[in-house]
């Protein structure tokens, strides 16, 4: 397959690129921190963009979405990392409709995709108990009961965790030979489910972020996503494709540093003459803008074959890893290159730098991909 | 059975009958290398017929026009071709400065009597080129040259140094830049020519470099007698020509990594332990190495995918150029500490005779050769980036 964009592609990143920029730009983001918005983003905008489709970009058409599939995603993750548009994109219509769409029973499919994709209802995923991605250690405990299980155990760094309607959780369970520890299964879980106890958190990016306990959380049978006992490995399919789209928002925010760094050392004078004929600065920002083209190869692979039967395999580490590090180098640039001015909190450039770390730790940093990496390979 | 079908099922019959066994094998080093030329000394006949089988039917450059000795293949049948080469492991017949960067520039700029002069025995392996661009006072500053051509009515007469000619001891013919005007701007003054090597008042000498090994050469003209039809380009033309060039020469540059595998050599050296690397810093370098080394392969996909498309490489190509061979350099450094104490050997057989040392040497060259990393970042950020001067 060709390493371009495609004419439908190409048509939904231009409409992409006007959609965000006038309806979601980050002074959305300022104000809706300066207001500590409760969810975390607007409401109505969200509405916006499951009218054009995008909550149900991932969800096939007889489940009321438009199988646009992920370079599609990735195109919309981009402009949305530029612009720092806060939405539940990512958490609902990225991570868990997919899950949905690839565990789900009939019945979970046509009561829940359908819903998703309409943006009329919102899902997330709870998987990580600690600061570092791991979802093997995880320890949260579903027992079997009569009719059901009793969930156990806590949650943290969970997307829109605060806000969603369903929450699906990674929990213990015993594996195919029984063994009581061995295995995991998800639950998908109603926010407002008695003896969950939702704890929303502030972070550096001021988006929505939730820390989950779960005290004794009764649920049905039905609740359970997918087969008992086998969930990590369909965990890993959706999350390595979702980690592709994590590093598309990573290569907007990137892109946006750059452009930004580039138009503000042509307009900058220091000693008389504008500091972009200064050959440390041209240098280095020629650098990042190498750094960001490999990044973008890498990404635009990794999406396709995500959207292949094989999936991205090893290429989505590359793409998260080279995303993660390329997004760190920008970031720390545009705010060294632009002086004093890009410390300051009137100066967006701090929102970038603040999101771009959250979403780097968001399912494995770049430590954890090279490992990966490693591992795939063989070393 | 489409056309591309029917292509690839004769290919691999032609390939299959035509590629000598001995042809089949990796290149493991220089000396391995078919260069062709009238000076050529080939390593075996099954190398030799290897050439000439591929030469008469064009497919040392398969796109190439067929009455300039070319396959006449489009691109889709060329990149079927060399799929078919890979699955047998068939070596590239002919490694050539004449495929790589004179035969595209005058395909583009050359006369039609130019082309069908030169192009066949380029396509054929007849004639080796080397390539006159560097001085030595006109390295990164290319246009500073100042080998001069004067003008004589119906030839020119040309004198002066050149410094790095890759192989100028082993080449047939040189392409050269001149400056054939010194009173006009000294990117307008520059003429490119071409001329053999064997004319009166031409000597070479061999530079010896830290690696030992020798591919370059200083090269004297010593009023040199150069027919004015072999100018390519009108006269004064010569830097467009050139930049052209070097555009070619930086994209193949980029693309040059060598054969060893790091992570196997680490393993085969330090050891595994629960299934990882038992260095752990030495895992988490080449892990990071091999990480950006993909993505890098990937993004020359996408520019050979993009120039297919239409849309040109320009300045891009210097980012080519520079990343890949900075990637090159961090490469053999890990291979030497993957490799430890035995990569040092000049003799011996841990080194593959010294293979390792020489190749990390060599590599230091890589981003000086072809303009230096410092001029392709100043190509970015004036021709990208739009940065002011």
């Amino acid at each position: 397959m060709v390493l371009l964009l495609n004419e439908e592609q190409q048509l939904l990143k231009d409409s992409a690129e006007g959609f965000f920029e006038t309806k979601a730009p980050v002074s959305e983001l300022r104000r809706l921190r300066d207001d500590r918005s409760e969810t975390g983003y607007n409401p109505a905008l969200w509405q916006e963009m499951a009218e054009m489709g995008f909550a149900g970009l991932l969800v096939d058409e007889n489940h009321g979405g438009l199988s646009f599939g992920y370079v599609g995603a990735g195109v919309l993750a981009e402009e949305i990392g530029k612009n720092l548009s806060a939405s539940p994109f990512l958490a609902s219509a990225v991570i868990a409709a997919p899950l949905i769409s690839l565990l789900g029973t009939d019945d979970q499919k046509e009561t829940l995709l359908p819903l998703l994709s309409g943006g009329e209802i919102t899902a997330t995923l709870a998987v990580d108990e600690t600061g570092h991605h791991s979802p093997a250690s995880s320890t949260l405990k579903a027992e079997a009961i009569a009719g059901g299980y009793k969930l156990s155990g806590m949650k943290t760094f969970v997307p829109e965790g605060a806000t969603v309607d369903k929450i699906i959780v990674l929990a213990r369970t015993p594996d195919k030979k029984g063994n009581e520890h061995g295995g995991f299964s998800l639950f998908i879980v109603d926010r407002g489910t008695k003896g969950l106890i939702v704890d929303p958190v502030v972070m550096a990016d001021s988006r929505g972020w939730a820390k989950l306990t779960f005290e004794g959380v009764v649920v049905q049978e039905s609740a359970l996503l997918g087969k008992e006992g086998t969930a990590l490995d369909a965990l890993n399919v959706i999350l390595e494709k979702a980690n592709v789209v994590i590093a598309a928002e990573l290569l907007g925010i990137a892109q946006h540093c750059l452009d930004k760094t580039v138009s503000y050392l042509k307009e900058r004078k220091q000693f008389g003459v504008l500091i972009g004929s200064f050959q440390g600065l041209q240098h280095r920002a020629a650098k990042l803008f190498s750094e960001i083209e490999v990044t973008r190869s890498a990404i635009l692979k990794a999406l396709q074959s995500s959207d292949s039967p094989q999936g991205p395999g090893a290429l989505s580490n590359i793409a998260k890893a080279r995303a993660c590090k390329t997004v760190e180098l920008a970031t720390n640039e545009a705010i060294q290159m632009h002086g004093g001015i890009g410390m300051t909190d009137e100066f967006d450039m701090g929102f970038y730098i603040k999101r771009a770390r959250v979403l780097q730790n968001l399912y494995g940093d770049y430590n954890y991909h090279a490992d990966q990496f490693a591992r795939k390979s063989g070393y | 059975m489409s056309d591309l079908e029917k292509f690839r099922s004769e290919t691999r019959v032609w390939l299959a009958e035509n590629c000598p066994s001995l042809m089949r094998t990796p290149i493991q080093n220089d000396a391995d290398t078919c260069w062709g030329g009238r000076k050529f000394v080939f390593q075996s006949d099954d190398q030799k017929l290897w050439l000439e089988r591929m030469g008469a039917k064009g497919w040392t450059v398969p796109t190439w026009p067929k009455e300039y000795g070319g396959g006449g293949l489009t691109k889709a049948e060329a990149k079927v071709l060399s799929e078919e080469m890979q699955r047998i492991g068939a070596r590239s017949p002919l490694s050539s400065f004449g495929i790589w960067m004179l035969g595209p520039a005058l395909l583009e700029f050359g006369t039609e009597e130019q082309k069908l002069e030169h192009l066949p025995k380029i396509a054929r392996g007849e004639i080796r080129w080397c390539q006159g661009y560097s001085e030595p006072n006109a390295g990164s500053d290319l246009a500073s040259l100042a080998t001069k051509a004067e003008d004589k009515g119906d030839h020119y007469c040309v004198t002066g140094q050149k410094i790095w000619t890759s192989y100028a001891d082993k080449a047939d013919w040189i392409f050269c830049l001149v400056r054939t005007d010194f009173s006009v701007s000294k990117h307008l003054g520059v003429s490119f020519v071409l001329f053999d090597m064997e004319s009166k008042g031409v000597s070479t000498r061999p530079i010896t470099l830290i690696s030992g090994n020798s591919p370059f050469c200083e090269t004297f003209f010593d009023s040199v007698m150069v027919p004015k039809e072999n100018r390519v380009g009108a006269e004064g033309a010569g830097w467009t020509i050139a930049k052209y060039l070097l555009t070619h020469e930086r994209a193949s540059i980029s693309d040059m990594f060598g054969t060893v595998s790091l992570s196997d050599l680490a393993v085969e050296k330090r050891g595994v332990e629960g299934g990882r690397l038992k260095d752990g810093m030495l895992r988490h370098q080449i892990a990071e190495h091999e990480i950006d080394r993909a993505a890098f392969l990937i993004t020359l996909e996408r520019a050979a995918d993009e120039a297919k498309a239409g849309a040109s490489l320009g300045a891009f190509s210097s980012m080519l150029k520079y990343y890949g061979t900075e990637l090159n350099k961090d490469r053999n450094e890990l291979v030497l500490k993957a490799a430890g104490s035995d990569a040092f050997e000049w003799e011996g057989q841990f080194s593959n005779n010294g293979e390792l040392a020489k190749s990390w040497l060599r590599s230091k060259g890589n981003s000086i050769e072809g303009g230096t990393s410092e001029v392709q970042l100043n190509i970015i950020s004036k021709r990208i980036l739009d940065l002011p001067a």
